[in-house]
Formats: structure tokens, C-alpha cells, sequence
């Protein structure tokens, strides 16, 4: 556990000193989208990852917190945190309701099953024109506010939604550290096994499909608070792709290793403008080859090249591997 | 302790098990042995809770746990293994234990998450009670190895201690000897003897007849789907219906 610490401060504190190394400006602005895919991804690993449940619909789970939230307060007036809190709490109820039904299907069946639900939301966002503003957006979300400040500023918003990664970043470190991420890795590994071991593994399934499914709403209304703007594009199948190409890459089972694939691919796209329009191409081919060549991701091939690296160096090999 | 009445189990036209019908006493060691498709796999899956029976019960003490799923039956007690060993490949010797000690704690999600004092706590116990179970079994030193990396008895061991870790009554095992050298499935009786000593009725699948005939202290003898006999290791090895069945009716 205390290696887990240390990682973790290590995490913090580059977070931390991330907006120093940028001079502030645009590059701000994309580390703040760096936290809100991080929490996407981190979300998607719990289950993917962990559980070994595939889901391609997080995009909708997303979208509903942005839109509950851009709702809520631009249509409806309300405080912007009451909303994104009711929004997270409608959003858990639905997922434990799908979840259900939904978990009972493995592999390609449940592939399907997310993508289906992911297309109904949005298709939602689409067609609901009076409540969502349909293709051509919803404006005027206001900023959140606390204690008098509100985060009108890239700075700001990147300590406030940091701040929410940090914290779901530890939660899941120490949740995958626990009885129920042993639980959840044997249900990955044999689920009649687990279930012989006496693991509850239906409700499981559903429990973390529902966390993930919050974690992504409360990103969905950070983001929608952030921008101010939110149209459905945003929320796509496209975008749950992304979202699944950056956990891969960054490893399975691998909490650093989501928020090193979200660093990478929100990053990534911003070096290469030239590839922008062929992007989803770029991800395709990125998820083919890490499959192929490092299947165990980011994180684990980084690990392989580091103890090879200490067999390379006889003075110090093997002691502290 | 195990009383199995009367199960019937159809696939499609096929019948699997015809009015199967036996009872395992408490702290006794009872083997179920029979030609390949006698059956015997699928009363076990039924036994444990994976597949459904067609018709009959299964009372378990004063209970009734016919058709009841396999995460249920553990918490009252049932824990089986498999043939192909089913280790969570995934985890350490150790972690893979500590799965066996799932419903011996009670730390929800949220718990765990915030890492609760008492959730700590339970942690700490379930950990030095899955290294003692390691001990009981005999490989305390692979604790901290992947459990992909274990040689296939040694897997066997860890699959039983993962089983015991659930302080069951009634621990049921699906050819615990196959694949194991004879130096291994002789440690494996005395281990199994241990377990009945220590007082967990042990229901056993086997094709091994010498394991069978050493350890069992009662044998049912399954032939296409029906029990063809029932008896004392002695009364089966003399049984002239049993030998049929076995050699073939020349």
C-alpha cells in the first residue's frame, strides 16, 4: 500500500505542476479536457478493465450528465451543483435499472447491447429539439461557482475538475485494492468460479457498471460547465470508440494506465493537426497495433522495457524489480 | 447432510440422469464413480447450483437448495472445484485465496473505496487467514507467485484452499486427481483425509479407482444415467453389475 501512495503523489504532484510547464494559453485549455477524459477513462477501466465487461455506450452516459446539467441550469434555472448532483443520481438509477438486464449478455451481446443504448441517447439528443436544442446545440450553461469565485477561467477549472480526478483516481486505486476488486478480477478471469467462491457476480456487474456510469455523468457535467456549450456531437459512438482506444492503450486492469492512455489521446490529436480529419482512422489503427504488439498496454509494456533495462545493468538487476 | 432425490436431467431428447437418487453423510467421504457418460459431470454441475435439474430435489441439512445458483449455495456451505482447475489466472497465490474469503467479510464498494478504518481491518484479516489456509494446504511459499505460473498440482492444492477458505460444510471435488502424477494423488488423499477429519463432508467425482477405493468411505456407481450400485469400497469392487458395467458385458 505504501507503493500505492507514492505513486499516487508522484500522479498528483505532475498534475499539479502540469500548468506551470504550459505558460497557460491554449495548451491549458487542453489539459482541462486531459481531466475530463482521464475521468472518462478511469470510469470505463472499473468495468472494461476490472470486471471484464465491455461497454460501448459511455459516450451516452456522458451526454446525459452535460445535457442534465446544460438543462437544469440554462433552461430551467436551477444551481449548477444541485443539478449535477441530481443529474448523477438519475443517471446511477438508470444504470442499476439497465444494468440488469443488460449484464446478463457477455461478449459481443453486450458490445451490442451498449452500442444500442448509446445510439438511443443519442439519437435523444437529437430529435428532442424543444428540450436539447437538437443538432445545432445548447447554449448558455453558466460556469460553477464556489464560495463566491466562479470558474470562468481555464486555470480555475483546471484545479476544480482536477481536483475531481485526483479524488476518483484514489477511490479507485483503493477500490481495486479491496475484497471487491479482487472480486471483480475473478469474475474477469472465471465468472462461475467466482460464483462458486460465493461472489454475488450479477450484482456486482451491476454496481460497477453504475459507478462507471456516474463517474462518466459527473465528467459529462463538468464538462457542460466548462464549455458552456454542448451540442450532440460530442456524444457520439465516435466518441465512446476514443474512449475505449485510450483505456486499451493505456492497459486493461491499469488504473495509471487510463489516465496515461487519456493524457496520450487528448494530447495526440493536438500535436498532429494535419491527421485531424483522419482521426478515427489514427485511433483504429492504434488499437490494431497495440493489440497485436502490446496487448497488456502503455503501462505494462513500460514496465517489460524497465526490467529489461535492469537486466541490461548487472551492478543493480533483479533487487528491487 | 446431502440427501439427492430422485434428480432427473433432460437435454433436449437426451436423458442425462434418470431418477438419480443417493446421500452423503455428514463427515463421511462419498465418491461417485461411473464409466465415461455415466453422468456423474452433470450431477455435479447440478449438485453445485451450474446447471438446472429437470426434475427431484436436493436438500442440503434441513434445507432445500434445489435449483439454487452456485453463490447462494456457497454462502450455505456447498463450495466445489473444478477438473480444469479454475484459477484466477490473473492474480497472485495469495490474492486468489482472498477470493475464497469474499463472503467471510461483508466491506461494500463505497467502504472500500474510502478505505474505511474497519474495511483496513477486515483487510488485514482476510490476509493472514488466506497465507494460513496456503500453510494448511502445503504451499505457504508460493504466495506471492502468479497463479498462472503454478505447475498443475500445486494449482490443484491452491484451488482447494481457495474452497476452504469458504469454512464449508460439504466441499465437493470433480476429479481432483486428474492430471496429477501418483506421488501427488497419494498427497492428495491424505489431504483430503485431513479435510473430512477436520469435519467437511467431502463429496468426490473420480476416475482415479485407486484414490476412489482408498479414501471413499461410501461409493455410488453411476451407469448411463442411472446408479447402478451403492455400497462400501469392498461391496462395489465385488459388485458383478458394477464390473460389467466397467469391463463391458462379454
Amino acid at each position: 500500500m505504501r507503493r500505492e501512495w507514492f505513486k499516487f503523489a508522484l500522479y498528483a504532484l505532475i498534475v499539479l505542476l502540469a500548468p506551470l510547464c504550459v505558460n497557460g494559453g491554449y495548451l491549458l485549455n487542453v489539459l482541462v479536457f486531459v481531466g475530463i477524459n482521464t475521468l472518462l477513462a478511469v470510469g470505463l477501466n472499473l468495468l472494461l478493465g476490472f470486471a471484464g465487461q465491455i461497454s460501448l455506450g459511455q459516450a451516452a452516459f456522458y451526454g446525459l450528465g452535460a445535457y442534465g446539467s446544460g438543462v437544469l441550469t440554462a433552461s430551467y434555472g436551477w444551481n449548477p451543483w444541485l443539478a449535477l448532483v441530481a443529474a448523477a443520481l438519475t443517471v446511477g438509477v438508470l444504470a442499476f435499472a439497465i444494468g440488469f438486464p443488460i449484464l446478463k449478455l457477455k461478449g459481443h451481446y453486450l458490445a451490442m447491447a451498449t452500442l444500442g443504448f448509446g445510439i438511443i441517447v443519442f439519437i435523444v439528443f437529437n430529435e428532442y429539439v424543444d428540450i436539447t436544442g437538437g443538432p445545432s446545440g445548447l447554449p448558455g450553461i453558466p460556469n460553477l461557482t464556489a464560495a463566491g469565485m466562479t470558474f470562468d477561467s481555464d486555470l480555475k477549472n483546471f484545479y476544480l475538475i482536477w481536483a475531481v480526478v485526483l479524488t476518483v483516481v484514489l477511490l479507485a486505486i483503493n477500490l481495486v485494492h479491496s475484497r471487491i476488486g479482487r472480486a471483480l478480477r475473478a469474475i474477469h478471469d472465471s465468472e462461475v468460479a467466482a460464483r462458486v467462491l460465493g461472489v454475488n457476480a450479477r450484482l456486482l456487474k451491476v454496481q460497477i457498471f453504475t459507478c462507471s456510469a456516474v463517474i462518466s455523468c459527473i465528467a459529462g457535467s463538468l464538462y457542460a460547465h466548462t464549455v458552456t456549450f454542448i451540442s450532440p456531437a460530442s456524444f457520439g459512438f465516435h466518441f465512446s470508440i476514443e474512449l475505449l482506444t485510450m483505456v486499451i492503450i493505456g492497459g486493461l486492469g491499469s488504473i495509471y494506465g487510463s489516465c496515461l492512455g487519456a493524457a496520450l489521446l487528448t494530447l495526440l490529436p493536438e500535436m498532429l493537426r494535419t491527421f485531424q480529419d483522419y482521426d478515427i482512422v489514427v485511433y483504429g489503427f492504434l488499437l490494431v497495433a497495440m493489440t497485436m504488439f502490446l496487448p497488456g498496454g502503455l503501462v505494462q509494456g513500460g514496465g517489460l522495457l524497465l526490467s529489461q533495462l535492469k537486466r541490461l545493468w548487472p551492478g543493480r538487476g533483479g533487487n528491487n524489480a | 447432510m446431502l440427501e439427492v432425490r430422485d434428480i432427473t436431467c433432460v437435454f433436449g431428447g437426451l436423458v442425462a440422469l434418470d431418477r438419480v437418487s443417493f446421500t452423503a453423510q455428514r463427515g463421511e467421504i462419498t465418491g461417485v464413480i461411473g464409466p465415461n457418460g455415466a453422468g456423474k459431470t452433470t450431477l455435479f454441475n447440478i449438485v453445485s447450483g451450474i446447471y438446472q435439474r429437470t426434475a427431484g430435489s436436493i436438500v442440503f441439512g434441513d434445507l432445500d437448495v434445489s435449483g439454487l445458483p452456485p453463490e447462494r449455495l456457497a454462502r450455505h456451505g456447498l463450495v466445489r472445484t473444478f477438473q480444469n482447475i479454475e484459477l484466477f489466472g490473473q492474480m497472485t497465490v495469495l490474492e486468489n485465496v482472498m477470493v475464497g474469503l469474499h463472503t467471510k467479510s461483508t466491506s461494500g464498494l463505497l467502504a472500500c473505496a474510502l478505505r474505511l478504518p474497519w474495511q483496513r481491518r477486515e483487510e488485514k484479516k482476510i490476509r493472514s487467514r488466506a497465507r494460513e489456509l496456503l500453510d494448511y494446504v502445503g504451499i505457504p511459499d508460493l504466495a506471492d507467485q502468479s497463479a498462472a505460473s503454478l505447475p498443475f498440482g500445486q494449482g490443484r492444492l491452491l484451488e482447494i484452499a481457495r474452497a476452504l477458505a469458504l469454512e464449508p460444510q460439504l466441499l465437493s471435488m470433480d476429479e481432483p486427481a486428474a492430471g496429477l502424477n501418483s506421488r501427488e494423488t497419494w498427497q492428495l488423499g491424505e489431504l483430503i483425509r485431513r479435510i473430512r477429519q477436520d469435519g467437511v463432508t467431502v463429496l468426490l467425482v473420480e476416475h482415479d479407482m485407486e484414490l476412489v477405493m482408498d479414501v471413499c468411505d461410501r461409493i455410488i456407481v453411476l451407469n448411463l444415467g442411472q446408479k447402478l450400485a451403492e455400497g462400501t469400497p469392498r461391496q462395489i469392487q465385488e459388485n458383478r453389475a458394477v464390473i460389467a458395467a466397467y469391463l463391458g458385458e462379454g
